[in-house]
């Protein structure tokens, strides 16, 4: 009995010369991965266009369903929100909003540092929420991959496809 | 019924259906395209494929088709078997080749057939590594959408389009793999019914274009059950509202009336509930000349209260286009002998005598299903198209009745439908139509007959007394009225089911009674015919059940006997009335006080408004043409101070201390009230369980399980999240808690069934889980109820009031009533797109008549009639009879005319002013 209890001093007293884990945040900041599910954004293509489509996947999949859009669209026929919401004060950061998301428009970022005295303050707006940079993911432009025609995009110049049927060909 | 085994599992089933039907009947999960449940089989995209068995010996079976192959004693098949799997994957598998990568920006997401078969089957990997085929889109109008390249040539549409509706301006075009589904060149859809290619269609080729203006996915939309309001049939809709919007109408299945489908007026009519043009706070002033200035509802009541206390009687007018339940609440504020119809005169007398007739004639009423299914039909007077646009299309589905008899002698069955179309040919049913002018079911038509109102009335007389000598006989029928009379008798009495469609578009009664006259005859001589009358609103029968006086009575009653104000429901008089019998009404009136939802000429004239609640943000019952009750609910809770009108009518009544007893103050004992005083209403407390209503202990919820946005949706205004509205009306509830139902083992009773979805079913094919059998009665019965109960059977008297022959007048012309399904109705011209399409305004006269008055081709003419002029363009048409004329009724810039009615009819003078009519 008293064996173990001078075991556990013992191990205490050890730990007096171990390398802190703590560290003296805010001057000093913790390495986190990019991965790290903190503060969301949305992102842009490789043009510098909103990636998020309003495809409504990120909201749905919310289980505090804390997201809410309207979809619209420009006079192209490219659909994008017309607003989008995020109530960070819901938010569990669990990250299933960028797994459901097609685009990669939505992505959780590295920055926990969002509190506020008014709880208010943690509802966030496009603007809040829109970056300038594609964020974790480079490259992905959805809209080169989709079948819909968008302003300079016209059907058949996707990744992948075949110019337009011509309707009156009688070609076999 | 036959056995058959499925899996190895006994089933008894109909002899001679087809397995896909029984497989969904039975509830087995089996992945379909180009079979739809009211078009029937044509085994294009062998989807659908099964394993068939010899006998119980037989292991390696074959491939069939179960939408292609009938049941027969004993047959074996198997759903389950690997290679029958396999086979079903790898059919997808090519169908998806071409498919573009559109599901995040395809507004068929979330609930596409297509989505579903694919999880269904299990397909989740593309192989195919070339390059996918692209089309180029159509603008197809207002209402659809087209996206071609989202295409699995199933060619449901074009069958359902040419086929069903008689669309003739839609087509397959090219071959191979680029077929495609389109107009010639682009275009607006002709077809009345070309909304219903977004749910036919199994993709997103054919997308709703209004609903794109502000999409939301069907797990956003809070939904709850409807019914339209822009016609008389009732047919029944699922609107789904977001963020405080009604975004779209959806067709709901009911045996009984629209069953699969709807018209693109009932679909795309919605837009008036989110127009500018509602009134969204009570409104006062001082006097008639005065601004109105907004005011808070409790303001408006004590001003109501001040005005009816001081008054000696208070006079309220109904309206057909509100529900029972605001048309009886009024009726009892005001009290019954000072409760007026807001129908026009005519309308009044003409509902009046439909119910006497619905009530006395030992016929049953037609339902919109039993006119589909009749094997002949007559038609006297309505243009059914632009009237009552679902009757076209179960007229049209009814001609298809009679020819089936070849396919079947042919032993083809009838959901075989290529085989059974290509048996038949262009043969047809038996369809007479007598109107006044072409309508677009003359295509179908196996005559026609265009003539005054009078003369489709003696017409109708004539053939009663063909069929049935004791039936009164039209004296000096012309020998070509005579001719087809006889012909029109023949054929109904060869028929085993004919029917009889009329209504009141032509504002005369003598049709209403030869078309009664045509069933009693044949009634007697022992054929089961029914009566299909159309009336002018969604609830005109309703409305005249309560037995107000006439709008004239009103009238009189104001001019004469000091009336101090008047309530005036949901009713803009402008349609109703002449103006200037109207301006005196209001002269006379010192306090007038309004209910509507939109601003329109008579809100204008109110002296206090209060904002009524439209539709889908209401509870009510609406009684339909063949006086079905049925109940819509409350899709969402209106913003501002926006009510129903029973509780601004009840409200009314509280502050006036009209003693009320305690179960008043809810919709239950409204209606309790109302079936205690007209006890023949009994049925209207039958059509859905009271609000009190519980399963396990719980509501029924409004918003789908999957319903998103619920913690950020008002998070702008506040980021504490409101309580959900409370429903103390119904037994549904604004949220997505509540009772989970999980089709077919537990669901609410069908009249309550927010939203048809079942697991894995996301798109409207789910409606076979809710169904008794496929394209059956909905589980427990479809919703709805007849208030007029089938009369005894013993024969009533012939009507014998048979109006004198047509004659024409020098100088003058007859202007007869014409419709137009976009522009007659007064809601649905809200939204842009009706507004669009609807045609101009003209006066449509025959070239005979145009010669003899000297007109030509650009004029505009100069209409007196009723004590008003009106200046119309002049529109020559073959197809109107001479003698008359022809104007389209309803469209916004008409004042109302009663008609028909003599006008002299004269080219403009040139130098008259050119102010517009009215
Ligand atoms: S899932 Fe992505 S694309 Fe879709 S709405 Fe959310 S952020 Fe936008
Ligand atoms: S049709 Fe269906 S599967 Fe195809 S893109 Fe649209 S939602 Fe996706
Ligand atoms: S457009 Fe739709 S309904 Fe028509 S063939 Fe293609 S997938 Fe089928
Ligand atoms: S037929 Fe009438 S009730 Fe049916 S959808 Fe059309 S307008 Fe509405
Ligand atoms: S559904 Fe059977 S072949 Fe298409």
């Amino acid at each position: 009995m008293i064996i173990s209890a001078l075991i556990s001093v013992w191990n205490v007293f050890k730990h007096l010369f171990k390398k802190r884990v703590t560290i003296q945040y805010p001057e000093e900041r913790p390495y986190l991965a990019p991965r790290w599910r903190g503060r969301i954004i949305l992102s842009r293509d490789p043009n510098g266009e909103e990636r998020c489509v309003a495809c409504y996947l990120c909201a749905v999949a919310c289980p505090v369903d804390c997201i809410s859009l309207q979809a619209t669209e420009d006079e192209h026929g490219r659909r994008y929100p017309e607003w989008f919401r995020i109530n960070f004060s819901r938010c569990i950061f669990c990250g299933l909003c960028e797994e459901a998301c097609p685009t990669y428009a939505i992505q959780l970022t590295p920055d926990f540092e969002m509190c506020e005295y008014d709880r208010q303050n943690l509802v966030y707006e496009k603007e809040d929420l829109l970056i300038d940079g594609q964020g974790k993911y480079h490259g992905y432009n959805f809209y080169r991959v989709a079948g819909v025609a968008i302003g300079g995009k016209d059907k058949g110049e996707s990744e992948n496809e075949d110019a337009p049927i011509d309707l009156r060909s009688l070609l076999p | 019924m036959v056995t058959i085994y499925i899996d190895g599992k006994p089933y008894q089933v109909d002899a001679g259906q087809n397995l896909l039907h029984i497989c969904l009947s039975m509830g087995i999960n089996l992945p379909y395209f180009c079979w739809h449940p009211a078009m029937g089989s044509v085994g294009a995209c062998r989807q659908c494929a099964v394993k068939q068995f010899r006998d119980e010996n037989d292991t390696r079976g074959r491939l069939v088709m179960a939408c292609m192959t009938p049941a027969v004693e004993g047959l074996r098949i198997s759903v389950q078997d690997p290679q029958a799997v396999e086979f079903r994957a790898s059919i997808i598998e090519w169908l998806m080749e071409n498919h573009p990568h559109d599901c995040p920006v395809c507004d068929e997401g979330g609930e596409c057939h297509l989505q579903d078969m694919t999880v269904m089957t299990g397909h989740t990997y593309r192989h195919y590594r070339w390059k996918k085929r692209t089309f180029r889109n159509q603008n197809l109008g207002p209402f659809i959408n087209h996206e071609m390249n989202r295409c699995i040539q199933c060619y449901r549409c074009v069958r359902f389009y040419r086929g069903f509706a008689g669309g003739r301006d839609f087509d397959a075009f090219s071959n191979h793999n680029t077929v495609y589904f389109g107009r010639k060149t682009d275009g607006v859809l002709e077809s009345e019914f070309s909304g219903n290619l977004v749910e036919v269609c199994p993709t997103g080729v054919f997308t709703d274009k209004t609903f794109r203006k502000h999409y939301t996915r069907k797990w956003d939309l809070q939904t709850a059950p409807s019914v339209c309001v822009n016609c008389s049939l009732g047919c029944n809709t699922t609107p789904g509202e977001r963020y405080g919007q009604l975004r779209r109408i959806r067709n709901r299945y009911n045996f009984n009336v629209n069953g699969y489908f709807l018209c693109d007026r009932g679909r795309y009519g919605y837009e008036f509930v989110n127009s500018d043009r509602r009134i969204r706070q009570a409104r006062l002033r001082r006097n008639r000349e005065a601004a109105f200035e907004s005011v808070a509802p409790d303001e408006g009541l004590q001003r109501i209260k001040e005005i009816v206390k001081k008054s000696g009687r208070t006079i309220g007018i109904g309206s057909p286009r509100a529900s029972l339940e605001s048309n009886f609440a009024l009726r009892t504020l005001v009290g019954p002998e000072h409760f007026f119809s807001g129908a026009t005169v005519k309308d009044h007398e003409l509902v009046t005598e439909a119910i006497k007739i619905l009530r006395d004639i030992p016929s049953s009423m037609a339902s919109l299903h039993e006119v589909e299914t009749s094997d002949a039909a007559l038609v006297l007077g309505e243009d059914v198209n632009n009237v009552a646009p679902m009757a076209a299309y179960a007229l049209r589905q009814s001609v298809r009745c009679k020819p089936q008899a070849i396919s079947q002698k042919l032993k083809i069955s009838d959901w075989d439908d290529t085989a059974a179309r290509e048996a038949v040919q262009d043969q047809k049913g038996p369809l007479y139509l007598a109107t006044i002018a072409d309508t677009r079911l003359d295509d179908m038509a196996t005559r026609t007959f265009h003539a005054s109102p009078q003369e489709i009335a003696r017409l109708g007389f004539a053939v009663a007394h063909q069929i049935s000598p004791t039936a009164p006989q039209p004296e000096n029928l012309d020998s070509a009225a005579l001719e087809l009379s006889k012909m029109i008798a023949q054929d109904l009495k060869d028929a085993e089911s004919p029917v009889v469609v009329s209504g009141c578009s032509l504002e005369e009664k003598s049709i209403l009674y030869a078309a009664a006259n045509v069933v009693q005859a044949l009634r007697s001589i022992g054929k089961p015919a029914r009566l299909f009358l159309t009336l002018p609103e969604s609830n005109s029968l309703g409305l005249e059940l309560l037995e107000p006086g006439s709008l004239n009575q009103a009238f009189a009653i104001a001019r004469e006997d000091n009336v101090e104000a008047a309530i005036i429901l949901e009713n803009d008089l402008y349609r109703r009335s002449n103006p200037a019998l109207l301006e005196a009404f209001f002269k006379s009136i010192p306090s007038v006080i309004v209910l509507d939802s939109l601003d329109n000429p008579t809100a204008q004239k109110a002296d206090v408004l209060l904002p009524a609640a439209t539709f889908a943000e209401s509870d009510g019952t609406l009684v339909n043409n063949e006086s079905r009750a049925q109940r819509y609910f409350q899709v969402f809770v209106p913003q501002d101070d926006i009510k129903e009108s029973w509780v601004w009518l009840r409200a009314i009544g509280d502050a006036l201390g009209q003693e009320e007893p305690g179960a008043r103050k809810t919709f239950d004992g409204l209606i309790a009230d109302m079936v205690k005083e007209l006890p023949f209403l009994a049925p209207v407390q039958e059509i859905s369980p009271a609000s009190g209503f519980r399963i396990a202990g719980a509501k029924i919820p409004r918003q789908p399980h999957r319903y998103s946005g619920r913690t950020s949706m008002h998070a702008n205004v506040s980021v504490h999240e409101p309580q959900p509205p409370q429903d103390p009306d119904s037994p549904l509830s604004f949220s997505m808690e509540g009772f989970l139902a999980e089709p077919p083992i537990e669901q609410p009773p069908a009249s309550l069934i927010p939203e048809f979805w079942a697991p894995g079913w996301n798109s409207i094919q789910s409606l076979n889980k809710f169904q008794e059998e496929v394209s059956g009665p909905l589980i427990g019965g479809d919703p709805g109820k007849r208030i007029i109960l089938p009369p005894d059977p013993e024969q009533a008297a012939y009507f014998d009031e048979i109006p004198e022959p047509f004659a024409s007048r020098a100088g003058e012309l007859l202007l007869a009533p014409l419709y137009a399904i976009y522009g007659s109705e007064e809601l649905s011209i809200h939204t842009p797109g009706e507004a669009q399409l609807t045609p101009p305004l003209r006066l449509e006269i025959n070239p005979r008549d145009a010669q003899q008055f000297n007109l030509t081709g650009e004029t505009v003419l100069q209409v007196s009639v009723d004590s008003q002029v009106f200046e119309l363009p002049l529109h020559i048409s073959a197809s109107i009879p001479e003698g008359t004329a022809g104007m389209i009724c309803g469209l916004p810039e008409m004042p109302y005319v009663a008609l028909p009615a003599w006008g002299k009819v004269t080219p403009k003078p040139v130098n008259s002013s050119t102010e517009n009519p009215g």
